[in-house]
């Protein structure tokens, strides 16, 4: 795409440059240490007792065997947790239960010991008297009046968090409507996956003061939280401190603060040492939470002429037992709902339902997954109603840059339309087809500029230079394999006109760190990259009045490059910036370059009619995929994929492109393979075995073309591109499928065993 | 029951008494303090825990420590120069984009290497066999085939020079 703002100039030294990740050295040495690595005097190992059944009163608990083994230094029930000790936003969950448990993830009692076997061994002696009582599973009948209710004290399994909207006018749209389809899409758990497992390690210092080593995505919020947590127990005034090792993948299961953190707080709290509550792969799958499930009713219409008129949407979703982020995504769901192209009638209506299944939370795409499963799905089912190609239909209705759309989305670039010719170009012709083999489309709209979901969308940063021309910049940033570290150093070499190996990313600790909402909504580039760059040009106009000084040349003459300070064209006025560093500290009156910026993008917190505009900018793409669908065992092969993204600017394309390739090949086990099996709340397949990730066997071709359309908003033009890789990938593939062989899957995951009763069911 | 086993590791001569009952991943971190090695699944399930004895690339969370005895074995530690120097295998994987969160990496080379060592032109569907084993969540693998197959030019020359 051309580049046609003369702002953004092509000589960049350090911005667009595929620079390997910087702690990547250490990760492939077996140097970097992970929460699992981490060792102190003292330490005392914290297993989790879980729930035997998904709902049931507990009658009775009896530790005493458990206290007497030897080793044990500590067991926690229900009865042990400070009674405002709550966690997730709606705090409807304790970290240890009391009374009763509501899913089998429930925690029930947790043991402090010397070594994890003398932990695992303490909870076997744990005795426990349950009185089992009927559990609800299905969110459709945990609404009925007669339902059993999960929580008793709430008075109804439907959360009081009604998400609701009406732009335009729907009835009168589909009243004018050529065409009009309406089905029903549904998509269930999934999981994260993290190849590190979840922990932390908590001790307290001799004033009660915690600090807490957690493999958390959200520092900053996790420290609120357990200040809450510290207050609850009665520490008032402490300071709690959150430091990140280098985390095992993230994918937005460390968003919200759990169990095992509360649990390893209260145990390093009684016991006085540092406790260590790490998971193992079967906690992992059993006690993390899923991606939301959803049930999806859309109806869409469009003119004679292909153009969008309506889209009507009612969303069930499985709450599970207890509350965290999963419960908000239908906040997020909206902006695909209303503004993947252009329609102006939309009605949007979603209920979160308690049921006593596992809780859900965020994970890459924050609901936009399911949500344009749905529609890009039903896309194609209009499209084929109107008679109008796919890619063409897609075409018709495209956003466009200057874009205001209903929900109040601000659309300032928009490479939706270069995306689809770029997918159509490399992937759609008019050859004739193979017997069984399918080309889908879908696309994707995401925040790219932040997401204000929280009362600040900020990140702070502090920058420091040293003598040695070297920086260090504190980021409230997370960087947990993204990449946020390269595209802070990228963004303060550039400025500073440093080499990246110069720049030194802190982002590990709160002590150290300023304020960050965390890493999610695709953030980190355009925010923390926003935050680190407006720091950096602080320091760039200090080091250029020093500068102007000291070589005797106008400020605006100065030019930062190559570890130099020079004017260009005259070789007499240059000078290392280590060296004019060195001046100006060792000179009387010296001075040292330092500055911070804290960030917040001038986005907006959605209204209670739901608008507002949520980021500064967003990101598109349109992803193509063919198939070959195998008709005798209902197997789905991807023969090619391409994912085209419009990203802003490409700060680093190497990392750029890992996360569109991650993220399809994640969207593609959503779509075709991953599935935490549930029967009446138990998970049936917690191991890598039966929870069918992509194995490198399984890999696939994907061309991944990177669009530029610089954003006058974002750092060197940058816009987010963590999550949407996963975004498209389903509904592109059931499109593919229903194209290769005939017939539509509306249920996520599209196994073999859905294909083939689809194929008989047709060829009845 | 304690029971002496020696071993070679990753060059060096190793005298351990061990619990029968031990996995080689449990020597190999929590008594010989080597981290690199991770554990992922403790199942033999997701190759995070690979490392190399005699040659064959191995799950040491389901390898008992006291079949170790008298063996060879590298782990990701053994594999950069004493100077530092990172064997071409990992370097490929740091300049190809091979590492994201990095918790896979050290199995995943490990793998490679073992490949490597064997088969020095591996073509991308024996890179593909060899690393099935080994599970990544972040990178789709593309980026991992690609560290592979940029390092075998430079495994191979090292062999070549050795040989001449």
């Amino acid at each position: 795409m051309s580049n046609n703002n003369s702002e953004f100039s092509s000589e960049f030294s350090a911005v667009g440059k595929r620079i390997p990740k910087l702690d990547a050295a250490q990760k492939a040495m077996g140097r970097a240490e992970y929460i699992q690595d981490i060792k102190m005097p003292g330490m005392l190992y914290g297993k989790i007792l879980y729930s035997k059944y998904a709902h049931a009163n507990i009658v009775k608990i009896d530790t005493s065997k458990a206290m007497a083994l030897s080793g044990v230094h500590a067991v926690l029930t229900g009865e042990d947790v400070p009674k405002k000790m709550k966690m997730g936003f709606y705090k409807d969950n304790p970290p240890i239960k009391k009374g009763k448990v509501c899913s089998f993830r429930d925690e029930v009692a947790a043991v402090a010991a010397t070594s994890p076997e003398i932990a695992k061994k303490a909870l076997d002696l744990i005795e426990i008297q349950y009185e089992e009582l009927p559990g609800i599973f299905d969110p459709e009948r945990a609404m009925e009046k007669d339902s059993p209710l999960v929580h008793e004290y709430h008075k109804s399994n439907v959360l009081n968090l009604p998400w609701k909207l009406h732009y335009g006018d729907v009835e009168k749209a589909q009243k004018e409507a050529a065409f009009v389809v309406e089905d029903r899409f549904t998509t269930t758990w999934v999981t994260h996956c993290c190849m590190g497992t979840s922990g932390a390690v908590a001790l307290f210092d001799a004033s009660d003061n915690l600090t807490i080593y957690s493999n958390t995505q959200i520092p900053s919020l996790a420290q609120k939280d357990f200040l809450e947590a510290l207050k609850a127990m009665g520490l008032e005034n402490k300071r709690a401190r959150v430091i990140k090792p280098i985390i095992g993948g993230g994918f937005g299961s460390k968003l919200d603060t759990y169990a095992y953190e509360h649990i390893a707080i209260l145990l390093a709290y009684k016991c006085r040492k540092p406790v260590k509550v790490t998971f193992d792969r079967v906690e992992e799958f059993k006690a993390t939470s899923t991606r939301q499930p959803a049930i999806i009713n859309i109806k869409q219409g469009c003119d004679r002429n292909g153009k969008l008129l309506f889209r009507d949407i009612k969303m069930i979703l499985d709450n599970g037992a207890y509350t965290s982020w999963g419960a908000t995504t239908p906040s997020v769901m909206m902006m695909p709902i209303t503004s993947l192209y252009r329609v102006e009638n939309v009605r949007y209506d979603a209920k979160c339902v308690y049921t006593n299944n596992t809780y859900s939370q965020a994970m890459r795409g924050y609901g936009n997954p399911q949500a344009t499963f749905a529609i890009e799905s039903s896309m194609d089912m209009l499209a084929e109603k109107a008679g109008i190609k796919p890619i063409e239909f897609r075409r018709i209705n495209r956003n466009h840059p200057g874009d205001n759309t209903p929900q109040g989305f601000k659309i300032t670039t928009c490479g939706l339309g270069e995306c689809i010719d770029e997918v159509e170009k490399e992937l759609i012709n008019d050859t004739p087809k193979e017997k069984g083999v399918g080309i889908g489309v879908a696309s994707l709209i995401h925040v790219g500029g932040g997401a204000r979901i929280y009362k600040s969308d900020g990140c702070g940063a502090i920058l420091k230079m040293d003598d040695y021309g070297k920086v260090n910049i504190f980021t409230g940033g997370t960087d947990m394999g993204q990449g946020m570290d390269n595209i802070t150093a990228q963004i303060v070499a550039e400025e500073l006109g440093l080499f990246v190996e110069d720049i030194n990313v802190v982002h590990t600790d709160t002590d150290v760190c300023p304020w960050d909402v965390g890493a999610h909504a695709s953030r980190s580039t355009f925010v923390a990259g926003n935050a680190a760059l407006g720091a950096a040009k602080k320091v760039k106009k200090k080091l250029l009045k020093l500068g102007s000084k000291i070589l005797d040349a106008p400020a605006e003459n100065l030019v930062l490059r190559n570890r130099l300070i020079f004017v260009p064209d005259d070789p007499e006025k240059s000078m290392p910036i280590d060296k004019l560093l060195r001046k100006v500290h060792f000179s009387p009156g010296g001075t040292m370059l330092m500055a911070d910026h804290f960030y917040d993008p001038k986005n907006e917190n959605m209204g209670k009619d739901f608008k507002g505009n949520m980021s500064m900018t967003y990101t598109f793409g349109v992803h193509g995929v063919k198939v070959k669908v195998d008709e005798e065992t209902g197997k789905v092969e991807v023969l090619e994929y391409i994912a085209a993204h419009d990203v802003g600017r490409a700060i680093n394309p190497l990392l750029l492109e890992g996360q569109v390739y991650g993220g399809v090949v994640m969207g593609l086990g959503y779509a075709l393979t991953e599935e935490v099996v549930h029967k009446n709340g138990e998970n049936m397949n917690a191991n890598f075995r039966d929870y069918k990730l992509f194995t490198a066997k399984d890999a696939v071709k994907i061309k991944a073309p990177i669009l530029e359309t610089p954003d006058k908003e974002g750092p060197f033009g940058a816009k987010g591109i963590g999550e949407p890789g996963c975004v498209p990938t389903a509904p592109a593939v059931a499109n593919a499928i229903y194209d290769a062989v005939g017939v539509r899957i509306k249920d996520l995951p599209i196994t073999p065993e859905k294909v083939l009763a689809a194929l008989k069911e047709k060829n009845k | 029951m304690t029971t002496n086993i020696s071993f070679l590791l990753n060059g060096d001569k190793i005298s351990y008494d061990i619990k029968e009952h031990w996995t080689l991943l449990h020597l190999l971190r929590e008594k010989l303090g080597l981290i690199g090695t991770k554990e992922g699944c403790g199942n033999g399930e997701c190759g995070a825990c690979t490392v190399i004895i005699d040659k064959m690339a191995v799950n040491s969370c389901l390898y008992l420590a006291i079949e170790a005895d008298g063996k060879t074995i590298e782990t990701i530690e053994g594999l950069a120069s004493t100077d530092g120097t990172l064997h071409p295998i990992q370097q490929s994987f740091v300049d190809n984009g091979g590492i994201q969160c990095g918790f896979c990496s050290p199995g995943m080379i490990m793998s490679s290497k073992a490949l490597l060592d064997e088969n020095p032109d591996a073509s991308r569907e024996e890179i593909k066999h060899a690393l099935a084993g080994n599970i990544c969540r972040c990178t789709g693998y593309i980026q991992i085939f690609e560290s592979v197959e940029a390092a075998q030019e430079k495994v191979a020359a090292n062999k070549g020079g050795k040989d001449e």
